[in-house]
């Protein structure tokens, strides 16, 4: 595999940034696109554009196929058993505030209880929280240990008899720890418990198999797998989307519509009500191809050796914390340098053309749970090289010596 | 762009040794802000004595150089200065900070000013102005009992 062809497939790599080349260490937030991508979106308006699923003419009917393989690609990229168990979404805070709402509607009472992490990112709460006013439930957060991972005991240990769901990322967008989710599977279906992954950072990063992991829901942000903004994936195990309720009414989603009553289709319509984002379902399919053509397991290989890479050079320097140590670590490193702020580091890496992100990352309860108020985070995808590394730390060294740390 | 503009040698200090940073005693005024996308957070304390002036003004939170910073120096100056000045002061430094080249107020004397200007470096980074607006616009809570925790982001 070689990176540098690779890396010739983003356009975004041609730009200078205050005439730098661009170091982009920030693909946990969002990737950047490779070329068969973003030309899939202006072929797509250019050539083919029609709305899916209603019209009866040739682009309608062609549209619908390419948006309807793009079903198919996900479904077996990710192993699901029926492409029906695919629906498309804005993004992973949709699929899970899908999930919420609807699993939320049917089967959560007073005093039941949802379990999350600590690790999870705002969209794995927030969606919850709200079922806190509306059905008065609980939630629960299972806790880090000092190396920033959640442990089955971990899960363990929050489970009660009122546990009703489990909610949980694939892996830390912060401390980049992956959860062990089929024994966490495993451990919550002996219970009768389901289990939702958040696998914003996991689909881009780690090898997705449904059957393995056996989870009942999984939530795919696409923009992070290379793909466009705007789309995302839920994976649900049919036997739930037979079940619940339908999540937002509107056209397409219904069977029959009267005034005295309404049935609603058959799966996936029922979940995807009114227009959904078509140009970027069907330029998706692109991603997916990308991936595949790549290779998930090169993709593993690559961005572990670029996090050993990282780690070594950045454990090296004194003056950096690096936030938390998992065994199983993805391409994620999160740090702080003693006596800079992580909103001037990513100020001063930004001048050299080093994009990283400063914050808490979405992760309020994490970074409370630390103690810090902010952290510097790099986030690896398949374009990035060893040489950025090398430029970020760098980069971090002008920091040291503007700030004479 | 050039980053000597946006950390000058009297951002760092003020930045690395805040002055003021702790809670006033006696303080009669006070109000929080936050900023939401950073995580920043200022509380400012405010002694207004029975003529309207300043006898103390003092702040506690966390954020980058530039937020401290600009608490920092903010702090200082305001100090003895009469309410209507220090309102005078702040809106003409986020004027200065949105459009303005100068300081237009005549309250501050020219080394004052100059400290001031020291900030407007951040201009040239749009993604940094409300860390060094934050204080400021919390000053105007505090003075003027808005009850509401100032936030960058509404």
């Amino acid at each position: 595999m070689n990176i540098d062809n690779i890396k010739k497939e983003f356009p975004i790599f041609d730009e200078k940034i205050h005439n730098n080349d661009l170091v982009y260490l920030d693909s946990a937030n969002s990737s950047q696109k490779p070329r068969v991508v973003i030309d899939r979106i202006y072929d797509f308006y250019s050539k083919e554009f029609s709305n899916v699923g209603r019209s009866v003419h040739y682009l309608a009917v062609a549209a619908t196929n390419l948006y309807e393989n793009t079903r198919t690609s996900v479904q077996k990229y990710i192993n699901a058993k029926d492409k029906n168990e695919i629906v498309f979404t804005k993004g992973a805070t949709e699929a899970i505030n899908l999930v919420a709402n609807t699993f939320g509607q049917k089967y959560l009472e007073e005093g039941d209880e949802v379990l999350l992490t600590e690790l999870e990112h705002h969209s794995n709460y927030v969606p919850w929280h709200f079922l806190r006013n509306s059905k008065k439930i609980k939630i629960e957060f299972a806790e880090i240990n000092e190396a920033g991972e959640i442990t089955i005991e971990a899960i363990k240990n929050k489970i009660t008899n009122k546990t009703k769901i489990i909610s949980v990322t694939h892996l830390s967008n912060v401390t980049g720890a992956i959860l062990p989710i089929k024994e966490i599977v495993e451990l919550a279906h002996s219970k009768n418990i389901p289990v939702l992954v958040d696998g914003c950072q996991g689909a881009p990063h780690l090898k997705l198999d449904m059957q393995e992991l056996d989870c009942d829901f999984y939530a795919i942000s696409g923009h992070k797998m290379y793909g466009p903004t705007g789309i995302g994936v839920l994976y649900a195990k049919k036997k739930w989307l037979d079940d619940l309720p339908p999540y937002q009414g509107g056209g397409g989603m219904i069977n029959e519509v009267k005034k005295t009553g309404i049935s609603y289709g058959e799966l996936p319509n029922k979940y995807e009500a009114g227009t959904m984002a078509t140009a970027q379902v069907i330029a998706f399919n692109e991603s997916i191809k990308f991936m595949e053509k790549v290779g998930i397991e090169n993709i593993e290989k690559h961005e572990k050796e670029l996090l050993d890479y990282g780690l070594d050079i950045l454990r090296k320097n004194n003056s950096i914390k690096i936030v938390g140590n998992p065994k199983n670590k993805g391409g994620v490193i999160s740090f702080t340098i003693e006596g800079v702020h992580p909103h001037d580091i990513a100020t001063i890496l930004d001048e050299d053309g080093v994009a990283i992100r400063a914050g808490h990352h979405c992760c309020q309860i994490l970074h409370e749970k630390l103690k810090l108020p902010a952290t510097a985070r790099a986030s690896f995808g398949i374009y990035n090289t060893k040489d950025d590394i090398d430029q970020l730390s760098k980069s971090i060294e002008n920091c040291k010596k503007i700030f004479n740390v | 762009m050039d980053l000597k503009d946006l950390y000058q040698e009297i951002i760092l200090d003020h930045g690395k040794n805040p002055r003021n940073l702790r809670k006033a005693e006696n303080f009669n005024k006070d109000a929080k802000g936050h900023n939401p996308l950073c995580g920043d957070n200022v509380h400012i304390y405010l002694k207004l004595n029975e003529n309207k002036k300043v006898e103390d003004i003092s702040f506690e939170g966390h954020g980058c150089a530039i937020s401290m910073a600009s608490a920092s120096i903010m702090t200082d100056l305001v100090k003895g200065k009469e309410e209507a000045e220090v309102k005078e002061i702040v809106n003409d430094f986020l004027d200065m900070i949105k459009e303005k080249e100068k300081l237009q107020n005549k309250i501050l004397n020219e080394d004052e000013k100059t400290k001031l200007m020291c900030l407007s470096g951040v201009k040239q980074y749009p993604m940094r102005v409300k860390c060094a607006t934050l204080s400021w616009h919390t000053l105007t809570s505090a003075i003027e009992d808005f009850q509401k925790i100032v936030n960058t982001e509404s």
